[in-house]
């Protein structure tokens, strides 16, 4: 064993209540550093995962058509009048190729088109307006995961078949079987057998959404054979922005990423990740004073010691070495320990707390990264607060030390 | 004639940045290999200001000292604890044991700062030299558990781990009972004789200096008597 490590475990092993001291103080602050970046990961991870269980990372549209000045025939006043653009002319056309073309576009994972518009939806009296969905079910799958948020019913739109929101059918009054009919603006409507009701947690996508197969979306709103957008998931969420405007480029149309609907939210993600960052610098100077004034007043109270042992032979560096050894063993130590309560409190928080569907609410991110940058902090945070009084220590003038008697 | 193993040379030692007090006033002294040599002198005449140059703890503010041939100027503060390690031992009043070690760990110390590492040869070096100074028994007592005599006589086994030419001991029998300081001076004594190990010892006792070969007094920081010390008492 080498000699510094020798000395430094020893004064470790010897300086009981000062080593637990620093021991706990650093054993804490790297539990509180993995318990909290686990929590707010995982807490964001859940409002993101919500966010985007019915939306898609990236929608592509045909761009809004410039608005049109109608100019009266009198020229007397000029009325800029913005016109609503019919839903034939809101229509992708050649939209089979241009799928093919987003789905070979790097950062893609799957797309899929949908035709949607406003309709109503009645039942008897009861009428709500409604955003019809036509959808391909079998890409419509591999963009948003509807199937596990089917709360009654399955995820079908076969021939007539509609799926639709629990809030929708609280407001009609209807259950899996029932039949709703559907008119839409254009004029055209048909009468649809709910076979599946769902809850994504978004009170407006529940009362609002009704799912229908494309087919018939597009016959209903008149798009012949048209989609209106096309849906897209990346493999990697925050690039979604990049892989927009990427796509938006390549096929002319307007592409809008998740992040940019819901800058919202991840301006408050932004804010919420800031501060936990600014408490855990806090943790760690707080810790980096202890282990600093503990070692501090270990190295005064062993003044005699280090003068013995460069009497006896043991020069500056050793000296610095054997104080720098350890702090780095408090660190080490502090995040082994840190780590393990962290990760059980994590745990068991995220046992703890769960929502209505029996999800966690915490789902903690343990990642081996978070463990490995905790070590690493408590690490560096051992060794920088060692250094002042190590060097102190190394300083010392063994004559004196020993003249002291 | 081979070089002394102590050479002093005008060596002047002040203290103080501001207001300097001067404690050494360029003392001239040799000794040779093989000495015992007692160094007396009233308290605060610079005794342990000169063990402690000679022992290369401090450094002289004028003149110049050689350990063994070898001008200790020249060398840097690394230099002086490698010079310090492998040719010079200590012997301190106060035993200076490390507490949180047992007493042949306290004796490997030197031996493990030297080489930066242990290993099992050091064990068996230093439980040969407890056994010399009569603690067989006591290799793995803790150090403070000893009695005073008995700390010391580690401390004298640590002073002589490194095989050193030059032992410097510093009022060795200060604080111990008159039968615990005869028994420690004969041990010095015995490796002086058996080893052939120069000693340079500070004592206030007139008996034990009369148990030395020669006898250095220092007064005020000057050394005013340096004779044999032909009644030698044994
Ligand atoms: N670090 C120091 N700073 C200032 N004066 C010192 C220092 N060390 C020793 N002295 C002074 O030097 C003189 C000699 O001290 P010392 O060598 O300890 O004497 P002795 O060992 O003979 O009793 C004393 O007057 C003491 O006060
Ligand atoms: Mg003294």
């Amino acid at each position: 064993m080498p000699f510094e490590l020798f000395v430094a475990l020893r004064f470790l092993r010897e300086g009981k209540a000062q080593t637990a001291l620093i021991l706990g103080g650093t054993t804490i602050g790297v539990a509180v550093i993995i318990f909290l970046s686990a929590l707010i990961g995982g807490l964001q991870a859940t409002l993101i995962d919500q966010t985007l269980s019915a939306q898609a990372h990236v929608i592509l549209k045909r761009p809004d058509r410039v608005a049109r000045v109608v100019t009266p025939a009198d020229g007397a006043a000029v009325v800029a009048r913005l016109e609503k653009t019919p839903e034939r002319e809101k229509s992708i056309e050649q939209w089979q190729a241009l799928l093919g073309e987003i789905r070979a576009t790097p950062g893609v994972v799957a797309a899929t088109p949908t035709a949607a518009g406003s309709a109503f939806a009645s039942r008897g009296e009861l009428s709500r307006s409604v955003a019809l969905r036509g959808l391909d079910r079998q890409s419509f799958d591999q963009v948003i995961k509807l199937v596990p948020r089917i709360t009654v019913g399955a995820f079908r739109v076969d021939g007539t078949e509609a799926v639709i929101g629990t809030v929708l059918a609280h407001d009609l009054g209807v259950e899996v079987g029932d039949k709703l009919r559907i008119t839409t603006p254009q004029g055209r409507g048909d009468v649809f057998t709910v076979s599946g009701i769902f809850d994504v947690g978004n009170k407006d996508v529940n009362q609002r959404w009704v799912l229908v197969s494309l087919r018939q979306a597009q016959t209903l709103l008149d798009l012949a054979g048209g989609i209106t957008t096309i849906e897209v998931k990346v493999d990697e969420v925050f690039a979604a922005e990049g892989v927009a405007q990427e796509l938006g480029a390549l096929t002319g149309l307007t592409a809008e990423s998740w992040m940019k609907l819901n800058q919202q939210l991840l301006t408050g993600l932004q804010a919420q990740s800031s501060s936990s960052v600014m408490i855990q610098v806090f943790v760690v100077i707080a810790v980096a004073l202890g282990i600093a004034s503990v070692l501090g007043v270990s190295v005064i109270q062993k003044s005699r010691e280090i003068g013995i042992l460069k009497a006896t032979g043991t020069s500056t560096g050793t000296v610095l070495r054997i104080f720098l050894i350890e702090g780095a063993i408090v660190g080490v130590a502090g995040s082994l320990l840190g780590g393990l309560i962290g990760a059980g409190l994590s745990t068991f928080f995220a046992h703890a707390v769960k929502n209505p569907y029996g999800e966690s609410l915490f789902p903690i991110d343990l990642t081996p990264r978070l463990f490995l940058t905790a070590s690493a902090v408590a690490l560096v945070t051992g060794l920088l607060s060692a250094w002042y009084p190590a060097r102190h220590a190394a300083r010392l003038d063994p004559a004196q030390v020993i003249r002291g008697g | 004639m081979a070089d002394p193993v102590v050479e002093l040379r005008g060596v002047v030692k002040e203290y103080g940045d501001v207001i300097r007090t001067r404690v050494l006033h360029g003392l001239d002294l040799r000794v040779e290999a093989g000495e015992f040599t007692a160094l007396i002198g009233p308290s605060g005449s610079g005794k342990s200001t000169l063990l402690n140059l000679i022992g290369l703890l401090d450094r002289p503010t004028e003149g110049k000292l050689f350990i063994a041939g070898q001008e200790i100027g020249l060398l840097d503060d690394d230099g002086l604890t490698a010079c310090r390690g492998r040719s010079i031992g200590f012997v301190f009043q106060f035993h200076h044991l490390l507490p949180e070690f047992s007493a042949i760990e306290n004796v490997m110390i030197p031996m493990m700062a030297l080489h930066g590492r242990q290993d099992p040869s050091m064990r068996e070096c230093a439980g040969t030299l407890l056994g010399q100074v009569g603690l067989g028994r006591f290799l793995d007592q803790r150090a403070t558990l000893l009695s005073g005599g008995q700390q010391q006589r580690v401390a004298i086994a640590r002073a002589l781990a490194m095989a050193p030419r030059l032992v410097l001991a510093d009022e060795p029998t200060g604080n111990l009972d008159t039968a615990s300081a005869d028994e420690i001076f004969t041990l010095l004594r015995t490796f002086n004789e058996k080893a052939g190990v120069t000693f340079l010892i500070v004592t206030h006792d007139p008996r034990l200096a009369a148990r030395c070969d020669r006898i250095v007094e220092l007064v005020d920081g000057r050394i005013v008597a340096d004779r044999p010390n032909q009644a030698r008492r044994t």
